[in-house]
């Protein structure tokens, strides 16, 4: 294996890490506990704030506030840790609290104040507006299918994102342009990849390479991120199934 | 971040689980098929300049044991040369430390889609010998297949069949003796829960027993030991009692049921039901001892001839003597009109 096109090391199986968020979020150090809600904010606000907006007929003032303080009150008061991954995958549980918050907070009537009490992240709510506006949920899907579909989406985001900035890192900026010329371009142009090595001045078996290198550091990335957020093996080839569409014994 | 569209999210999904044969010889073409224990992908020879079908196991997660039980399913199968059994051209392992083996690209249709196509039961019925031929070879090397059903047997496009997926196969010593295998122990779930127990466990068999070990096949095609999870009983005739539920397939066009055949399909004859039902019978003592004996009742059956399963009555003899010789028949009854007109126009 050339390791120029390597990422990740030459240990080339996925997942590389056990390191689960989930798990995290029952520890006793709040360091620790704070860094697995980070990870487990980054991997369902989107999606969540979505399902608000679809659900629950939010408006996006609301929806914001709703998102905020959802996750602040899991936070504070610890509610992850309460996960029984024996009963429903992670992805279930977190959307029924959710739920759950939500109908107590129109229950009682209260709204949460708009910079009041509630513990304010930087999320970027705009961008989760404009892809509503550019991609309506389908009058056929179910809510929770809704909920299921965005989260897909945006682990796949997270992945990319994360898969750009480690080859930025390692100075492969131009692994990532190929495979965002190659795999993410958003037209249906029929790229080939002698097309692509005349633009990028590289010879064939090069940019095959390349792009080989890549997808394996994509899937590497979506495996590890999946393994962030569940809590289990058996939780993980449950997600694994669902996400990538793969049959797991 | 970029927003990834629907038809991204999909071509991204298909990514992430797509071999990377950059490191092989291979390259890959399309998904073929996905199976209890790995997927079935074409992909290009680029030495040979050939087709080739890849069978690559599905899990991200790949366990010493699936690896050690992929490497033998490739060993099983490259050690039987046959017309009938797909022959194995290379095994390998992936960059992501996966094992894939490549395989004679079989064009052509599965027993089952070919049954579909109107196939007469004259022709199912050779077709099925074939099959049959097949195992036995199988046999003879000490090897059951232990997951026959028509979705694992392919016809070929000049007609040839082809039984593929030995992915549970198992090795008898000459003894009949188990070879030990951690493959045995491995969960492969069939349709239906084995043996109709609510639990799942085979008979209040501890799953971690490897002396009977778990249920392995397909619920449907499956012989009752099998079905168990009695491994150490298995022998040949769980194959004759999966072949009997393939003949009960192609006898009915359907998958086999509590039903006999000639409830289901008033066609069927007596003799063929016999066959049928002898090689599925619940005690395997009953059965046919081997795949060629079974072959040779169907042999018989295609021929008119009597079968060992089946005792007739002297009008059933008669029948079928009658439907052998039907030319013999009509040349007798020619002879006769032609004696009994000559006797009228003589008198007259």
């Amino acid at each position: 294996m050339d390791p120029d096109t390597d990422i990740g090391g030459a240990q080339q199986r996925f997942p590389v890490t056990n390191q689960s968020a989930i798990a995290a979020a029952r520890s006793d150090d709040h360091a620790v506990r704070q860094r697995a809600f980070a990870t487990i904010l980054t991997s369902y606000w989107k999606p969540a704030y979505k399902y608000i907006r679809l659900k629950w007929q939010a408006n996006n003032e609301d929806a914001k506030d709703l998102t905020q303080g959802f996750f602040a009150n899991a936070f504070e008061k610890n509610h992850f840790a309460n996960y029984d991954a024996r009963k429903a995958s992670f992805q279930t549980f977190l959307r029924t609290c959710l739920d759950g918050f939500i109908a107590n907070e129109r229950k009682a009537g209260t709204r949460l104040k708009r910079g009041g009490d509630v513990n304010h992240f930087q999320l970027d709510f705009l961008s989760a507006e404009d892809e509503i506006a550019m991609h309506a949920a389908n009058v056929d899907l179910s809510p929770e299918d809704y909920f299921h579909r965005e989260w897909v989406r945006w682990m796949f985001t997270i992945a990319v994102d994360a898969l750009r900035r480690r080859c930025e890192d390692s100075g492969r900026t131009v692994h990532f342009q190929l495979f965002e010329a190659y795999d993410l371009r958003d037209d249906d142009a029929n790229v080939s990849y002698a097309s692509l090595a005349q633009t990028f001045g590289l010879d064939q078996a090069t940019v095959t390479n390349y792009l080989a290198a890549m997808r394996r550091g994509f899937r590497r990335i979506v495996l590890e991120k999946l393994r962030e957020i569940t809590a289990t093996d058996e939780e993980f080839r449950t997600e694994a199934r669902s996400l990538l569409g793969v049959d797991v014994k | 971040m970029k927003w990834l569209s629907d038809s991204k999210v999909s071509h991204l999904r298909a990514l992430a689980v797509e071999p990377d044969f950059s490191a092989t010889k291979y390259s890959f073409v399309k998904e073929l098929a996905r199976g209890g224990m790995g997927t079935v992908y074409l992909a290009d020879d680029t030495e040979l300049d050939r087709q080739v079908a890849i069978k690559v196991l599905s899990t991200p997660e790949m366990t010493e044991d699936l690896r050690r039980r992929m490497i033998r399913e490739a060993q099983i199968i490259a050690r039987l040369e046959h017309p009938g059994i797909v022959p194995v051209h290379d095994v390998g392992v992936l960059p992501d430390g996966r094992v894939f083996y490549a395989m004679k690209f079989v064009r052509g249709v599965r027993l089952d889609e070919y049954a579909a196509s109107n196939s007469s039961i004259k022709d199912r019925l050779r077709k099925f010998q074939s099959v049959c031929d097949a195992v036995a070879f199988a046999h003879a090397h000490s090897v059951i297949h232990r997951d026959l059903k028509p979705q694992n047997i392919m016809i070929g496009s000049f007609g040839e069949v082809l039984v593929l997926d030995w992915g549970v196969a198992k090795i008898l010593r000459d003894s009949n003796a188990v070879v030990a295998s951690e493959a045995d122990t491995l969960m492969l779930p069939p349709d239906g829960k084995p043996d109709g127990k609510p639990d799942g466990k085979p008979n209040g068999k501890k799953t971690s027993d490897t002396a009977h070990g778990t249920v392995i096949g397909t619920r449907q095609y499956m012989s009752p030991e099998q079905a168990r999870g009695e491994i150490d009983q298995l022998d040949e005739r769980a194959d004759v009692y999966s072949l009997g539920a393939v003949l009960y397939f192609l006898l009915t066009d359907q998958a086999p049921g509590e039903s006999r055949p000639r409830s289901v399909n008033s066609k069927v004859t007596k003799p063929a039901e016999a066959i049928c039902l002898k090689a599925m019978a619940r005690d395997r003592n009953q059965r046919y001892t081997s795949a060629t004996e079974l072959s040779a009742d169907v042999g018989r059956l295609l021929d008119a001839e009597p079968v060992t399963a089946y005792r007739e009555n002297p009008y059933e003899k008669a029948s079928r003597w009658v439907s052998k010789n039907r030319f013999l028949v009509l040349l007798v009854l020619a002879y006769l009109l032609m004696r009994i007109f000559f006797i009228f126009t003589s008198r007259g």
